[in-house]
């Protein structure tokens, strides 16, 4: 379980996030939306160890995160996605998802040198999993096209790949149905389902609500930096100060 | 599979080169690229594979050479077979301490730190009279010896370079073909990505920089023990430029381009100074370079073997520690 209490964090004078509190039940899909400037990236960063909080804790299955290194976080399981694509761009697909499969190496450097049979073993195994990753993710006929060559919406899944290989327990998707077309966003959902029936416990920020809506078990809403709402999608939809906070009137029809 | 000819051509060229290279001038021109072979892979290790450049290698070069020459003088004499590997540890930790101090902020501030780290060990060199005899240099450095035979003859000498360029070259090959060469790579790339599925940056980064520097390190005690003579003269910013022309040109972030911009530009100057006045030759040297540079940027190994122009070269050397996708 993922537990975030009181997390404060200011740039400057600016307070993106005013002491937030939510946790993410395990084994399921919570999504966070919010107008654009909510904080929502804010939080991620500061879970994933980018930016350092002001103040607050997080805890992931009982060991608080805070202060440790992104490295050091994606060890304990925790791995993210960005919201702006970001691959290795002059890699293979291939070689992002075997460099994603870094964790799942032990190879130190001298016996890299001596290139010892375990060495070999390993390659051979890691090599056998970035395909599998490769197949799950339904990138197998990609596999040695330049990541930058690829059309965005296969980019984007080119990024879930690299995650999904670090074998993470908690997985936090930074807007990954951005700029997709309708067909790539079904296969999306239906991806990011079959990586929770994986056992990981999923934690998105995403716009688009159909999206939302359809896929998550528990629903977090930002505004100003503030928790305003927390539920079911079907309360989440009804909460009149969600509606306004996105319609900008109380009046405004649900 | 072109790639493949001229990499056996060029071994067979090279290992039996003392055979149809007859004139002695030109053995030594050949020496003098193997050593600069090495330096070259060792700086293409950081440059060309994590992305930082380093503008004080020559520090490292000199380290190795001042390392290995004390050592085999008296009062202690040791054998070159040690003072070697002891050169290589002495310019290392070297490494690792520079790594440690500028690693952590990268880019800009990693090149500042390198080019002060190597004037500094310059001034040491200089004043530190009891050490290194200042300026004058320390002269009648050993040459190696194998049993009963002294490898003073150049042919000798050549054998023992190009085992050891072999040496650094599979060194090089097996750290960027691992999983340790992959976190290289991806720090290079994009380095909060690598982060984000648990690669330690800092940690990975002073690795190759250790590396490197140990490998430069060989490199200067290769020299000393051919030229047998050490002057503060190794730690010349000009030795600096020398390799990164070498990288740059013959194609960094590629193992056959430091070996192939060695041999060019090693070879380079010595054909100017046989083909024209002096006043000539800078000249000359220059242009070469900037023709290099301007018809293949990439450098000449990935132009002819068609590789695709890394994305990273794009947004030059200086990449900022993050390089995308964290903001809101």
């Amino acid at each position: 379980m993922l537990q975030v209490s009181d997390l404060r964090v200011e740039f400057g004078g600016v307070v993106a996030l005013a002491g937030i509190s939510f946790s993410v039940q395990p084994g399921t899909i919570t999504s966070v939306i919010g107008p654009n400037g909510a904080g929502k990236t804010t939080a991620f960063n500061a879970i994933t160890g980018y930016l350092r909080p002001s103040r607050g804790r997080i805890v992931w299955e009982g060991e608080s995160l805070g202060g440790r290194r992104p490295c050091d976080i994606a060890r304990r399981g925790v791995v993210r996605t960005f919201q702006r694509t970001s691959v290795f761009p002059a890699l293979s697909v291939f070689d992002n998802v075997r460099t994603g499969l870094h964790l799942r190496g032990a190879a130190g450097f001298w016996p890299v040198l001596a290139r010892t049979a375990r060495v070999r073993l390993e390659e051979a195994r890691l090599a056998a999993a970035a395909d599998e990753v490769l197949a799950f993710i339904g990138l197998a006929h990609r596999r040695d096209a330049r990541a930058d060559a690829l059309p965005y919406g296969e980019q984007r899944l080119v990024e879930l790949a690299v995650a999904i290989a670090a074998r993470p327990r908690l997985l936090l998707l930074d807007e990954p149905a951005a700029g997709m077309t309708g067909g790539e966003k079904d296969r999306l959902v239906a991806l990011i389902r079959k990586i929770r029936d994986d056992d990981v416990t999923v934690l998105i920020v995403e716009h688009d609500m159909r999206l939302v809506m359809g896929l998550s078990e528990t629903v977090i809403v930002l505004n100003h930096g503030r928790v305003i709402a927390e539920g079911v999608p079907a309360e989440i939809r009804a909460h009149p100060e969600v509606v306004r906070a996105y319609l900008g009137s109380a009046d405004a029809p649900a | 599979m072109i790639a493949r000819v001229l990499a056996a051509l060029g071994a067979v060229a090279a290992v039996t080169a003392p055979l149809w290279v007859a004139n002695p001038y030109h053995l030594h021109v050949l020496i003098m690229a193997g050593i600069f072979t090495i330096l070259a892979l060792s700086l293409n290790l950081l440059l060309g594979y994590t992305g930082q450049l380093s503008l004080g290698h020559a520090a490292f070069f000199g380290i190795g050479a001042y390392t290995s020459a004390l050592l085999t003088m008296p009062p202690l004499e040791w054998s070159f077979w040690v003072a070697l590997p002891a050169a290589a540890l002495a310019a290392g930790l070297a490494g690792w301490a520079i790594g440690r101090l500028a690693l952590k902020l990268r880019g800009a501030y990693f090149v500042l730190v390198t080019i002060s780290f190597a004037g500094v060990i310059s001034l040491v060199s200089v004043n530190w009279m009891e050490l290194t005899n200042g300026p004058l240099g320390i002269p009648g450095v050993p040459a190696p010896s194998v049993g009963p035979w002294t490898l003073r003859t150049k042919t000798a000498y050549w054998y023992l370079v190009l085992a050891m360029a072999v040496l650094a070259y599979l060194v090089c090959r097996r750290l960027v073909y691992s999983r340790l060469g992959r976190a290289l790579v991806a720090l290079r790339e994009n380095e909060p990505l690598a982060e984000s599925v648990g690669i330690d940056g800092t940690h990975y980064l002073v690795l190759a920089a250790v590396v490197s520097a140990a490998m430069a390190g060989v490199g200067g005690s290769l020299y000393a023990h051919y030229t047998r003579f050490v002057s503060p003269e190794v730690f010349l910013f000009s030795y600096t430029v020398t390799m990164v022309i070498m990288v740059i040109a013959g194609g960094q972030g590629t193992l056959a381009g430091p070996v192939v911009g060695a041999l060019l530009f090693t070879a380079l100057p010595e054909a100017l100074r046989e083909a024209m006045a002096w006043q000539w030759q800078l000249l000359a040297y220059g242009v070469v370079l900037i023709v290099c540079v301007f018809f293949l940027p990439r450098g000449i190994v990935p132009t002819v073997t068609g590789a695709a122009r890394p994305a990273w070269t794009e947004g030059g050397l200086f990449k900022t520690r993050r390089g995308s996708g964290s903001r809101e």
